[in-house]
């Protein structure tokens, strides 16, 4: 484990715990500008987990430890992520523990974790929301992992750091054919896990039209804070996965302090560029119908595909 | 005579000593003492393996033991693999039969054949000659199908479950049995030794290969040939169905291994292509099925379909890899889907072992009746829960290990060479990538809905723990699972030793301690630092939140039923319903069968008297590849009616021109 | 798609600006520092009072800009938004739901009805006002009330 490792593994998640918050009021923010209102201010969600800590925490009867402990699972799963991925520098804290496909798995148990929560409570909204959820992220899981495949063949390793270096002495490779089908995809993969237009709406008041939403109806104070915390976590994790994989640019390769600067501010921009992005990407979508949603997902599945056909033919 | 010859011996000894006790004992003491002796069996086993894959190894002959080719054993590292599995499981299920048996399942009969089954799973993967093989075979079909049939007075399924399950593993003896025979008559013996000398023409090869796989891939529940296993695994006994499951079925993997890798000696390129897309249609087909399926067991049965597809996904790289002359790679998927054997054995028969304790408490296998167990049986439902994690292949399951190093096998397989390969691993890996998001949503329903929120029917209600042995039997499952999550660097070098018997003597593809890191290829994880990383990350998460939190004390309340009634368990989501959106999705594939009555009062069409739903989702290549052969065997079987009518005129009629026809050949010939 | 740019560019902000921040917080709500999560419910309104909610929480009022959402659960609320008289099927229900939010919570009774009856008093199916059957700590009055007051009501909550 380097210096610089090390430094990463304590930078990246306490920025990322204290920026997701912000990155969901940037997002809400620029939504409410867009729609010609005022808007909160960035700081609401913060505000948001500030007084939800504060309240009493509530236990529906007849649920289990397993619904107590989904929230505290969620956050540690992004956490590990945030510890492992390389966002800040390139050089992970534990560059050898795990890889692109472990953190897509960890990711993974995050969901299964909440949707075990959701079955557990027993109410009709929980199950569904689990039940949706559970269909997207299976639909999700082969676009993700095809996507990761064509990025990683060129690498030859599936190590993220290894991906992101060889960006980083390669930048040509961004605007080849495989990188730009394998980066469409892995918005729409990206859309379709954190819960957002067209496939989820995180503002909907409709129990009918829920998935994620639907699962954490029965959450209240310090356990909704840990898991609204995590759900801007995976958003924020997602974003900073995806700016790196294509533009790594200004993430730190060394330990001095400038580049340390260098790549947290690098970092912050392109999360909150991509952020608002995403968010001005909402105002002109609906939300689909959910069984149009497989269409969207098969078509991401077919352009991760041709990226890795890509990938070979173009080698 | 050295440890794992002794062990071994031991092993068939004490196996055949309870078969003896099984078929003499009183009714009191009987499943005790089998269940005793079969554990013993599983641990002397289990020593052996280990002994063997250490590098001891030995080998026996009997030529006069059985008539025409005698008795030969061999244990090589290969072989030790499977032998220390089956040993493995046999203790889980030996201890769980000891009370789960007591329950109608202690005749004389059944306590007789279920350490004979044990033994003959032992016998399969040491023997080293056809005619050896054969027998052990054939033993190990028969002594599965009388624990098969072991509850058919109470249950009319099971009779036809196992006249499937017999008509089936006879024609897989019978492909198996023309495929050997035929590789022995170009061979100057039937001993293995022999046979992997034998220079046989390349088209004879390929029809040994084919021949012996279409019968191996059938005891391993592989597409098409795989519809006696949702029907055998869950009309099965459960630690029968655990036995079958996670020790039988494997034996069909072991036997395409040593007769494509170590007695054909590899083979060309078809071959393993043919096996990787044998494997990834019954990965994805399997684990679909199993999405849909409501009955706990028949799921757990089409996982296995699933896995063993996974496993021979990794065969078929291997093979291929091996084709294109690229050895560290062809290791690596060896190894990759050696190890998942072993993980799918800890896992699967922990999961039968604990579906076998819910039918126990409630009688039912149906999802759409259970719910709420998690009260009344806590240890069953954690053993399944750790099982669930471990069969969806997320981290800190069992399976996550094994499907990661095979899908580093297939990513490092595109740039190795052209042509097939850039085709082929891509849709292999989003093969495994889509078995991967279903076997999550398919395990999430089996342990969310079996065993969480509210009991949906009476028997889940009043459901119970079982007996202490039985919880044993599950808890030793799941200690196997934990170990070889967090530790599989403990078990790879015996998967490397196995693998490298198969694809001739080399380095374990896999290397580290706490890290597994390949060699050769790029690429490291350590299931057991992500998990004492999720531990950390969580206690710190609560520490901080106690911290910062106001000290209110937590309030239980009631759920939040939209402030109308009480919420009844017939408002919960049923395994029907959580599955029914990937049934809409996969409409195209399932083709699935609704049916919606609605019954309306006399007196006006608009007043609804009762409306009834049915959903069917039946296996769909059975009901297109085995109806049409079903019913031209039948029609075959009415024509010959008509030949047949019962009058002994016509028989002899029959006799006499049959003889005069003879007869006008052989002088027409002569 | 270039049209609702064009039509975003062309409109730009409509919400007005605001007015100045009322000066008596509810004292109940000082803890929730700037942040109030609402649920809306419906004891037996006509449903007036709905429609002005809807406007105070549309782009013109935006009442969201001063820390107050709506939620679709009460327990991820903190303050109820009550409007109509409470009926005899909604009685239960409300306190249900009252019970449903985790503490600290508030009760905020919009319009006449909800107050004290409005024209409704009397009426065979009413059992009286909000009051009656969950603690109230804010009102706000009118028939229905104007969007404006309600996010006047809104403020002194959020404290914003």
């Amino acid at each position: 484990m380097t210096l610089l490792g090390l430094i990463g593994g304590v930078i990246q998640p306490v920025l990322i715990v204290g920026g997701a918050p912000l990155l969901v009021g940037v997002l809400r923010q620029v939504r409410a500008r867009l729609e010609g209102r005022v808007g909160p201010g960035v700081l609401q969600p913060w505000r948001d987990l500030r007084k939800l800590v504060g309240k009493e925490a509530i236990t529906p009867r007849g649920t289990s430890e397993l619904f107590r402990v989904a929230p505290l699972v969620l956050v540690a799963t992004t956490l590990v992520v945030a510890v492992v991925a390389p966002f800040v520098t390139t050089a992970s804290a534990a560059d050898p523990v795990a890889d692109l496909f472990a953190v897509v798995a960890l990711l993974a148990l995050g969901t299964a974790v909440l949707a075990l929560a959701a079955i557990d409570t027993g109410t009709a909204f929980g199950g569904m929301g689990a039940s949706r959820e559970m269909t997207i992220l299976a639909l999700v899981e082969p676009t993700l992992l095809v996507a990761i495949f064509a990025l990683s063949v060129p690498v030859g390793s599936t190590s993220l750091a290894a991906i992101v270096s060889s960006t980083l002495n390669d930048p040509a490779r961004v605007v080849s054919p495989v990188s730009l089908l394998a980066a469409v995809a892995l918005v729409v993969v990206i859309v379709a896990e954190t819960g957002r237009l067209p496939v989820d709406n995180p503002a909907t008041h409709l129990e009918l039209t829920m998935v994620h939403e639907a699962m954490t109806l029965e959450y209240a104070g310090p356990d909704l804070a840990l898991v609204e915390l995590a759900s801007a976590m995976r958003l924020t994790v997602f974003l900073g996965l995806f700016a790196n994989l294509f533009a790594p640019w200004g993430i730190a390769t060394s330990a001095a302090p400038l580049a340390l600067l260098v790549g947290v501010l690098a970092l912050v921009v392109k999360i909150a560029v991509l952020g608002a992005l995403l968010a001005a990407a909402e105002v002109f979508l609906a939300k689909l119908r959910l069984f149009r949603v497989p269409e969207l997902l098969a078509g991401s599945f077919l352009l991760s595909l041709l990226a890795v056909s890509a990938s070979f033919f173009l080698a | 005579m050295n440890l794992a010859a002794s062990s071994f011996g031991a092993a068939v000894s004490i196996g055949a000593l309870t078969a003896i006790i099984g078929a003499l004992a009183t009714a009191r003491s009987r499943s005790t003492l089998v269940g005793i002796g079969t554990a013993t069996t599983g641990v002397a086993a289990l020593l052996a393996g280990g002994a063997a894959l250490t590098g001891e190894s030995f080998s026996l002959a009997a030529p006069g033991l059985l008539p025409l080719s005698g008795v030969s054993l061999t244990l090589d590292a290969l072989g030790a693999l499977f032998v220390a599995v089956t040993g493995g499981v046999a203790v889980a299920c030996g201890v769980y039969g000891v009370s789960y048996a007591r329950h109608g399942l202690d005749s004389r009969l059944v306590q007789a054949v279920f350490p004979l089954f044990v033994v003959a799973m032992l016998l399969v993967p040491v023997a080293s000659s056809v005619g050896t093989l054969l027998v052990f075979w054939e033993l190990m079909a028969l002594t599965s199908l009388l624990l098969v049939l072991a509850e058919h007075r109470r249950r009319p399924a099971v009779a036809s479950a196992a006249r499937w399950y017999a008509v089936m593993t006879h024609l897989g003896f019978v492909t198996i049995l023309s495929g050997l025979l035929v590789f022995a008559a170009h061979a100057p013996g039937d001993d293995f030794a022999a046979l992997r000398e034998a220079e046989v023409s390349p088209s004879v090869a390929a029809l040994v290969f084919l021949l012996t796989l279409a019968g191996f891939a059938s005891k391993a529940g592989i597409l098409p040939l795989h519809a006696w296993l949702p029907r055998a695994h869950p009309e099965a006994p459960s630690h029968v169905s655990a036995l079958m499951s996670a020790a039988m079925v494997n034996l069909g993997v072991y036997g395409i291994v040593r007769v494509g890798f170590d007695l054909l000696g590899g083979g060309p390129r078809w071959w393993w292509l043919l096996v990787l897309a044998l494997g990834a249609v019954s990965a994805v087909y399997g684990i679909l099925q199993a999405a849909m399926s409501t009955d706990l067991k028949r799921l757990l049965g089409f996982s296995t379909t699933e896995n063993l597809g996974l496993v021979l996904i990794g065969v078929g790289a291997a093979g291929l890899f091996a084709a294109f002359g690229d050895r560290v790679l062809s290791g690596l998927a060896l190894a990759a889907a050696l190890l998942h054997v072993l993980n799918h054995a800890a896992f699967k028969s922990l999961l039968f072992l604990a579906a076998g304790s819910v039918l126990h408490a409630t009688g039912t296998r149906d999802l759409d009746e259970l719910g709420g167990l998690r009260a009344g049986m806590p240890v069953t439902t954690a053993a399944f829960g750790w099982g669930a994690l471990a069969a969806s292949a997320l981290p800190p399951g069992t399976a996550f290990v094994s499907e990661w190093l095979l899908l580093q096998a297939l990513i490092h397989g595109l740039p190795a060479d052209g042509g097939a390969d850039a085709i082929v691993m891509p849709v292999a890996v989003a093969a495994v990538a889509l078995t991967a998001g279903l076997a999550v949503a398919t395990f999430v329903k089996a342990f969310g809905v079996g065993f969480l929120a509210k009991p949906r029917g009476e028997a889940a209600a009043r459901a119970h723990e079982s007996p202490p042995t039985m919880l044993a039997g599950m808890g030793l499952a799941g200690l196997a699972c934990a170990v070889l999550a967090l530790a599989p660097t403990l078990v790879l070098p015996a998967v490397g030793a196995a693998s490298g018997v198969a694809l001739g003597g080399e380095a374990s593809a896999v290397t580290g301690t706490v890290t597994i890191r390949l060699a050769g290829v790029a690429g490291s994880l350590s299931p057991l630092m992500i998990t004492l990383g999720l531990l950390v990350a969580a206690v710190v998460s609560l520490g901080v939140l106690r911290a910062v939190a106001a000290r209110r004390a937590r309030r239980t309340a009631r759920l939040w039923d939209c402030g109308g009634g009480p919420l009844s368990a017939r408002m919960e989501y049923t395994a029907t319903s959580f599955a029914e959106p990937l049934q809409r999705v996969f409409d195209d594939v399932l083709a699935p069968e609704q049916d919606v009555d609605v019954d309306h009062f006399e007196e006006s069409r608009y007043l609804v008297r009762a409306v009834a739903y049915r959903r069917a989702v039946p296996d769909r290549v059975e009901r297109r590849l085995y109806q049409p052969v079903l019913a031209a065997v039948a029609a075959w079987g009415r024509a010959g009616t008509r030949l047949a009518t019962g009058s002994v005129h016509r028989y002899l009629g029959y006799g006499f021109y049959t003889l005069c026809g003879l007869l006008i050949l052989l002088a027409v010939t002569r | 798609m270039l049209g609702l740019w064009r039509k975003i560019r062309r409109t730009g902000r409509i919400a007005e600006p605001a007015p100045p921040a009322p000066g008596d917080r509810v004292e109940a709500a000082a803890g929730l520092g700037g942040s109030v999560q609402i649920r809306h419910v419906d004891a037996g309104s006509c449903n007036g009072c709905e429609v002005e909610i809807g406007s105070a929480f549309g782009p013109v009022h935006d009442a969201e800009r001063y820390g107050a959402r709506l939620v679709a659960s009460p327990r991820h609320a903190d303050a109820l938004l009550v409007t109509g008289v409470v009926t005899r099927n909604m009685a239960e229900p409300l306190r249900r739901t009252f019970e449903a939010v985790p503490a600290p919570k508030l009760v905020v009774a919009v319009g006449d009805c909800a107050r004290d009856c409005g024209v409704f008093a009397g009426a065979y199916g009413v059992v009286g006002p909000v009051s009656d059957v969950v603690p109230v700590d804010l009102e706000i009055a009118g028939c229905p009330p104007r969007p404006e007051a309600i996010v006047e009501g809104l403020r002194k909550l959020t404290g914003r």
